[in-house]
């Protein structure tokens, strides 16, 4: 079993004929997701790789039943992107772009929140659920299987990195989620925790943060709140990162004292997650 | 990116925000002029993109041009707080006499623009915040109907505020709420605004962050503001497309992904070595950007080696590995460089790189502690 994502995913790619959207639209119908259309204005009509190609995410939905979006459109072209995507109707949509005006992501993050729609990202990598062979993102599949470890992170290849731990440890993931690193964000760690708690196929989760931002700390209070009965291991990139400098992820600025990664670690503490000190610790403190 | 007080003011006055008479001199005889020009004592205020100039000697009254102009002498060109001054704003002196605080930022817990508006402003507003944060009142924009005239009364009417500039604050607020939204603001502070002996309201000082990733709608805002806050090798590395950071350690970081490059570097200090850099080469496996990224990192004279850190699905490792050993081999001085890369070709790419004598690794953490070891420097041998 899985969150977000599985074969009843109808997805549709938005921004399939760039190079990007082409590339990965390619490898998500390569691993087994059902990617039923394209969707770039003015291009309707012609196909990617037997993919058909609409000028609008209405027609795409309309012809094709899509339920699910993935977003690859330039930063500038991508909040028309998501509105058009949350006003058709789409349930789930990923928005893999990296450089959205925050003000922009405010607007159709609220717009979601006001219709019902699922905003995963933006700049993330997206999601996936190897026991239902669908990925609607860009990582790669053959690092995951089929298992019942949850993951959610704030990173990209990072997630890979321990997403490919676990899996060499013989423990497969239900879903892996990646709610990406802006500072503003759709769905955060405690609305994919929740749907974690609710999934059957998911026996455990790790969860992946770093500095900069409360979403850690919500993410405790959420747990001890809800005393979660699932094993959660978490690690924190940047514990060693000096504050007040501006590394990589926009996100990853740190202000005053909430955001660092003492306050993380206290507050997973604090809820009884085990923290783990480097990415190996991770698969060992899952199996304990 | 952080604007100066000048340029944050320069935009806001167009909003509708009054600020007190002056102007940006960049040498002593400017500072004079517009001090003669005005006519009365001025303030001399260093233009730095940090908090804290005041307390730091950055902020100076004159009482007439000439003092103006001793005073500018000795700002421009002094360091206040690690940044250089190359320029002074010069400013009527005002008689205070009440010190407000107003704000719109970017809540992120929230998702919205929070307003803030305070009846104690001033340079200890944070301390006044944090002893009583009753003291600062918040109200969250409405996604849909933004902050309107009556939000504004309220959010006033709750900062305590009652006085007769009460409705004035009000309409402020409205104004620098609209200011931050047209501008793409991440933040926008006026501390303080004051009320002057004659009841006029006037924004001393003035603080903008513009969000970045809109500057390409806004053509008239400088982008090489970013490069204040940079140092020489990071505005290189900004030239060259390279997301790089200066840190103050001896073992080089490089890898895909700021996440990864961020638990490198947490690998570095756990192994006992410090980290001398940020290196994020991105997702695409770039040659160049690897081996250009590579080199930079390698020519830093404090670097005494470097651990490269790659995972990635599309990324190729023979072509990772071709760009570390032309890197490698391009530098000036021989550095011991440890490579972990995992995703398409690994094998390969590990081939080659044993065959340069450059260590390769399947893992991140072993990397790592290889290169320690070979600096003859880990904690946590094995």
């Amino acid at each position: 079993m899985s969150i977000l994502v599985d074969d009843t995913s109808r997805v549709i790619v938005q921004g399939i004929t760039g190079r990007e959207g082409g590339f990965h639209a390619s490898s998500m119908v390569a691993y087994g997701t059902h990617v039923v259309a394209g969707v770039t204005p003015g291009k309707g009509g012609q196909d990617v790789e037997g993919v058909p190609v609409y000028d609008s995410v209405a027609e795409a939905v309309a012809r094709q039943q899509a339920n699910t979006s993935i977003i690859f459109v330039p930063p500038r072209f991508a909040r028309s992107a998501a509105v058009e995507a949350i006003e058709a109707g789409i349930g789930t949509i990923a928005v893999i772009t990296e450089g959205i005006p925050l003000k922009d992501t405010v607007e159709f993050v609220a717009l979601a929140g006001a219709r019902g729609a699922t905003i995963i990202g933006p700049n993330c990598p997206g999601m996936i659920s190897p026991g239902a062979k669908t990925k609607v993102g860009i990582m790669p599949g053959h690092i995951f299987r089929a298992g019942s470890v949850g993951i959610v992170s704030r990173s990209g290849s990072l997630t890979y990195e321990i997403a490919w731990r676990t899996t060499q440890a013989g423990l497969g993931q239900s879903s892996c989620v990646g709610v990406g690193g802006d500072p503003i964000i759709g769905a955060g760690f405690a609305e994919i925790l929740e749907m974690f708690r609710r999934d059957d196929g998911t026996q455990s989760v790790v969860l992946i943060g770093e500095i900069g931002g409360n979403a850690e700390e919500m993410a405790a209070q959420y747990i001890a709140a809800t005393g979660f009965a699932k094993t959660v291991v978490a690690y924190i990139a940047g514990r060693t990162s000096p504050p007040g400098k501006r590394m990589g992820h926009a996100g990853a600025i740190i202000m005053g004292e909430a955001g660092t990664a003492r306050s993380k670690i206290d507050a997973f503490a604090a809820a009884g997650v085990a923290v783990a000190e480097r990415p190996s610790d991770v698969v060992r403190l899952l199996t304990r | 990116m952080k604007l100066l007080e000048f340029e944050a003011k320069a935009l806001l006055r167009d909003h509708g925000i009054p600020f007190p008479e002056g102007g940006v001199a960049v040498l002593a005889d400017e500072a004079e002029s517009i001090a003669r020009s005005l006519g009365r004592p001025v303030v001399l205020k260093a233009q730095i993109p940090v908090a804290g100039r005041g307390k730091a000697g950055g902020v100076l009254r004159a009482a007439d041009a000439s003092e103006a102009r001793a005073v500018a002498d000795s700002l421009l060109g002094a360091v206040i707080k690690d940044c250089l001054v190359e320029s002074i704003l010069v400013e009527e002196a005002l008689d205070i006499a009440t010190e407000y605080y107003l704000s719109v930022a970017i809540d992120r817990a929230e998702r919205r623009y929070v307003v803030l508006a305070s009846a104690h402003g001033g340079v200890d507003v944070e301390q006044a915040a944090q002893t009583s944060p009753e003291g600062v009142a918040r109200s969250w924009a409405d996604p849909v109907s933004g902050f309107d005239r009556p939000a504004a009364h309220e959010l006033v009417r709750r900062a305590g505020i009652s006085s007769a500039e009460a409705g004035e604050l009000a309409g402020l607020l409205v104004h620098l709420f609209a200011a931050t939204l047209e501008r793409d603001a991440e933040l926008t502070e006026l501390n303080p605004l004051v009320a002057t002996s004659t009841g006029a309201l006037v924004a001393v000082d003035a603080r903008m962050i513009v969000d970045e990733n809109a500057l390409f709608r806004h053509p008239d805002i400088q982008a090489e503001a970013l490069n204040r806050e940079r140092t020489p090798r990071e505005i290189e590395a900004r030239e060259r497309g390279l997301a790089y950071v200066d840190l103050a350690g001896t073992i080089g970081v490089v890898g895909n992904g700021a996440g990864l490059v961020m638990a490198t570097i947490d690998l570095v200090s756990y192994f006992g070595g410090s980290p001398a850099n940020f290196l994020d080469i991105g997702g695409g496996g770039e040659v160049d950007i690897t081996r250009d990224g590579l080199l930079l990192v390698l020519e830093k004279p404090e670097v005494e080696a470097v651990v490269v850190n790659v995972f990635g699905g599309i990324t190729r490792c023979d072509i990772v590995a071709r760009a570390v050993i032309e890197a490698a081999d391009r530098a000036s001085v021989k550095k011991p460089v440890a490579v972990s890369i995992m995703g398409t070709n690994h094998e390969e790419g590990q081939r080659l790189l044993d065959e340069a004598g450059i260590s390769s690794y399947a893992d991140i953490e072993e990397s790592v502690a290889g290169i320690m070891k070979t600096l003859g420097k880990d904690e946590h041998s094995g």
